[in-house]
């Protein structure tokens, strides 16, 4: 090896060094997101027809979906904290007019109207959906989670997490745009 | 005050806000009665991932969603669907990242590829390493 090449290659640590803190710096700005997406989003809503968790009432069928109606389904659950956060922003959204339909994930009914009585219940339908079964077929990875579905029965728009005060305007243009 | 209990709640590991009280369905926890059965089950549940414990399988997940999801492996086994039907029906609704055996295409055949280019640089280095000691 010439001299000229060895003075070369004497850089390559250093080069090698600057790489890996670009990487660490990239991760330190924009850290990995882990939510993971549905990917049903723009396809229509899996089949499904869940019994009410409301004694008496109609079950939660996908088949009704496709009325021409904007519809919000929303998957909440008693057990789940950030849901409650969630409540007011979705009292929110039924006072501008959007229809909500609730999923209840792996709950019993008595206590997801509990839940209801305590934080208030935006819902038109609750469907029990005890064994995730719907959850799953609708590519959720958790609750509360949120679909807008348009009036043909496709899904537009996945939020991942509690609606917060910011979001409410999104999600009431994410409804404006579905129509 | 106020920031304490704030602090104390960012502190608190998420699975603590989140504990369903319904029981978890009989077949998450269940073997399948047919072994044969059971054995295709357990060969797929190893090689789905679990959304909320990423980084598991839904078969070493203890999350209630990965428990939904092994009643919902072993009841379509059971019900005669084949495993890779399952896969795909699950990969349409979480995408290519919720399987742990990646296929062989345009977009993946680095990752196959790499390991044999990388042993035949090594093969490369390691012989003219070996004939330059021999002189």
């Amino acid at each position: 090896m010439s001299l000229r090449t060895i003075r070369i290659l004497l850089w390559l640590p250093l080069v090698g060094f600057l790489i890996v803190l670009g990487l660490v710096l990239s991760g330190l700005i924009k850290p990995h997101d882990t939510s993971v997406r549905s990917q049903m989003v723009g396809k229509p809503l899996p089949a499904f027809a869940l019994r009410s968790a409301r004694p008496g009432q109609p079950p939660l069928a996908s088949a009704s979906f496709a009325d021409g109606k904007v519809r919000l389904v929303n998957i909440f659950a008693s057990w789940c904290v950030p849901c409650v956060v969630e409540m007011p922003q979705l009292a929110q959204l039924k006072q501008a007019g959007v229809v909500i339909e609730g999923i209840a994930s792996r709950d019993k009914p008595a206590d997801s109207l509990a839940f209801l009585q305590r934080n208030g219940d935006p819902y038109d339908r609750i469907g029990d959906d005890s064994t995730s079964a719907v959850q799953i077929a609708i590519g959720s990875s958790g609750v509360p989670e949120t679909y807008v579905v348009d009036g043909k029965g496709i899904i537009r728009a996945q939020h991942i997490g509690p609606i917060q005060p910011q979001d409410v305007a999104d999600i009431l243009a994410a409804v404006k745009d579905a129509r | 005050m106020r920031r304490w209990i704030v602090l104390a709640l960012l502190l608190a590991p998420a699975p603590l806000w989140a504990d369903p009280t319904l029981a978890p369905e009989p077949l998450s926890y269940t073997q399948l009665p047919d072994p044969r059965q059971e054995a295709a089950a357990q060969a797929l549940m190893q090689t789905i991932r679990c959304v909320v414990c990423q980084g598991q399988s839904i078969a070493d997940s203890d999350a209630d969603l990965a428990g939904d999801m092994r009643a919902l492996v072993r009841q379509r086994i059971a019900a005669g669907e084949k495993p890779e039907a399952i896969r795909a029906w699950l990969v349409q609704r979480y995408g290519r990242w919720v399987s742990y055996t990646p296929p062989v295409d345009a977009l993946t055949w680095p990752l196959w590829a790499a390991p044999i280019l990388l042993l035949c640089v090594g093969g490369l280095m390691a012989g003219t390493a070996f004939k330059r000691r021999r002189r």
